[in-house]
């Protein structure tokens, strides 16, 4: 720690802290100010929480917004989709992207380079493209039908866009890099001696793998699982694009009672809630695995 | 020889999963026909469409601009969170400083952009600042999620070297401000360089956040393609598609070229 760093640099901490204040917070606690607030026609279309009439100081705080939210199974039900989108595609990344992961780190290092940079490639290029790149290859007279008519599997075309499967599909292509390179990160640490030690001594390949190689990337999996799981929460772009209307999630719900139904205090509600119900256990369980590992050491 | 074929086989199936729908995308870009499907022949009509699109160029110019903007400032105080956090004891509220610099990366895009929009309206009707919502309003939108990103990489930089270097040169009686400028940026160079292109990368790739900020003359490239592609096919976006695949892979080769000659050295 630096002891004597002069007054005239708080400037130094202060610029980013104004700014996220500023930027950040006051954001969030303006859209939990609106959440309480009652709706009503005009620009903007929410009544002021505080406002004096001939009664004196009127004070317009509801959580109506809360209840109108929490006794409809059509929004209990987008956050579920949500979260189970999220898990689903979580662990069907950790499944394909961990196998992937080891072979790369295990490849001889002169391959290895080569296979790291097209990990990164499609890690770099744009997300929205490669969800496009889905939409094409899944239309009715998309690729994948034109084999499989000619195949002779199926005589006419499947519609495989515009469902669940396809959302699913969609974010695991998008978020597998995010899976692999952490734990290629963790996997390419790994001493490769311990697998033969662990064979030498007479451990099955799969105990070697369930009592050395797990828990030694364990940190890896975890960092992965929390950089699919996170954004794939709120994702908006890819149900949007390859889903329909069988399961609707939250991000989209979001969006429609903004953009479509321009009904503010509802859209906050459904922005406090989400922060409440998906962001919070994602916190508690970070707080939680810092003290794991903080006690492990 | 089980064991290298169960290998080969792993990696062949993992990367054409990776590549096949990029590199057929590609491939229709060449298509000479408006239904992208139905292969009529090859040519480069689409790519002469896409440099006479104004709309499109536009919003390259507004995406580049806004992503180059963006990364500098949030690299610049990315690394003043970065080295606040790791270096000065005395901060007010620090656990709140904490707080407000980490949870950006784990709040939903969707729930930033309602809470920034509101926040922009709000207060153009209370101080009249921002007069609109447009590129400044994305600017300052995309500054505030990047900073987090590039505030972790720096943070892990710093915690991670020995801070004896530094308290040796205090030690030699170097001042603070000359500690950071002559000690600490040089060390922290690659992770500020690599804190940017992230920050660069979000920006350039952010749809979610610039579609609530946005306003008149400041839609950027994702906004653009997104309106072309929701509810259809577009070969100009196609052809789009393989000009960025080729700037990033000639952009991911160079960098390895680059790493292995530094390595041979």
């Amino acid at each position: 720690m630096i002891k004597n760093f002069k007054k005239q640099n708080v400037w130094f901490v202060f610029t980013p802290y104004l700014w996220l204040v500023l930027f950040f917070f006051v954001p969030l606690a303006l859209i939990f100010k609106i959440s309480i607030s009652v709706s009503e026609w005009g620009m903007p279309p929410y009544r002021d929480l505080f406002s004096l009439s001939e009664n004196g100081l009127e004070i317009n705080s509801t959580l109506g917004n809360y209840l109108f939210i929490f006794s409809d199974p059509f929004y209990i039900r987008s956050y579920l989709n949500s979260l189970s989108l999220a898990f689903t595609s979580t662990v069907l990344c950790l499944l394909i992207g961990y196998p992937i992961a080891f072979y790369v780190a295990k490849s001889k290092p002169s391959i290895r380079n080569i296979l790291l940079i097209m990990l990164i490639i499609p890690f770099w290029s744009s997300f929205l493209l490669r969800v496009y790149a889905w939409k094409v290859l899944l239309q009715g007279s998309g690729i994948i039908n034109s084999v499989l008519i000619h195949i002779g599997l199926i005589t006419e075309p499947i519609s495989m866009l515009h469902n669940h499967y396809a959302v699913i599909l969609g974010v695991v292509y998008t978020y597998l890099p995010f899976m692999i390179l952490p734990l290629y990160g963790y996997l390419v640490k790994f001493d490769l001696n311990l697998i033969d030690a662990s064979n030498d001594l007479g451990a099955k390949p799969l105990n070697t793998f369930v009592k050395v190689i797990l828990p030694l990337s364990l940190p890896g999996i975890v960092a992965g699982s929390m950089l699919v799981f996170i954004p794939v929460v709120g994702e908006y772009i890819i149900p949007e694009m390859l889903g329909g209307s069988d399961k609707l999630y939250f991000g989209k719900i979001i969006w429609d009672e903004f953009f479509v139904n321009r009904d503010w205090p509802i859209a906050s509600a459904l922005a406090m809630s989400g922060i409440v119900i998906l962001v919070f256990p994602i916190i508690i369980f970070q707080l939680m695995y810092a003290k794991y590992n903080f006690r492990n050491e | 020889m089980n064991k290298l074929f169960f290998k080969i086989f792993t990696l062949t199936i993992g990367f054409s999963f990776l590549y096949f729908p990029i590199l057929t995308l590609i491939a229709y870009s060449f298509n000479d026909n408006k239904r992208v499907m139905v292969w009529k022949g090859f040519s480069f009509r689409w790519y002469k469409e896409l440099f006479h699109n104004e709309q499109i160029l536009e919003a390259f110019y507004t995406s580049l601009k806004i992503a180059s903007l963006s990364a500098t400032f949030a690299t610049v105080m990315g690394v003043m969170i970065g080295f606040s956090l790791t270096r000065i004891s005395k901060i007010p509220a620090r656990p709140f400083f904490i707080f407000l610099s980490s949870s950006p990366l784990v709040m939903p895009e969707i729930i930033l952009g309602l809470s920034l929009l509101l926040f922009f309206i709000s207060s153009n009707h209370i101080i009249g600042f921002p007069s609109s919502k447009g590129q400044l309003t994305v600017l300052i939108s995309h500054i505030t999620f990047s900073v987090a990103f590039v505030a972790v990489i720096i943070q892990s930089r710093l915690s991670s070297y020995d801070k004896n270097i530094e308290e040796a040169a205090q030690d030699l009686g170097t001042i603070p401000n000359m500690i950071f400028w002559k000690v600490t940026a040089p060390v922290i160079l690659p992770a500020i360089l690599s804190g940017w292109l992230l920050a660069f990368t979000l920006s350039l790739d952010d749809l979610v956040v610039a579609s609530f900020t946005t306003g008149p003359g400041a839609n950027t490239l994702p906004i653009v393609v997104f309106s072309k592609v929701r509810l259809g096919l577009s070969p100009e976006v196609n052809a789009l598609s393989a000009i960025i695949m080729l700037i990033v892979i000639l952009a991911a080769i160079s960098i390895y070229l680059i790493n292995r000659s530094n390595i041979k050295k």
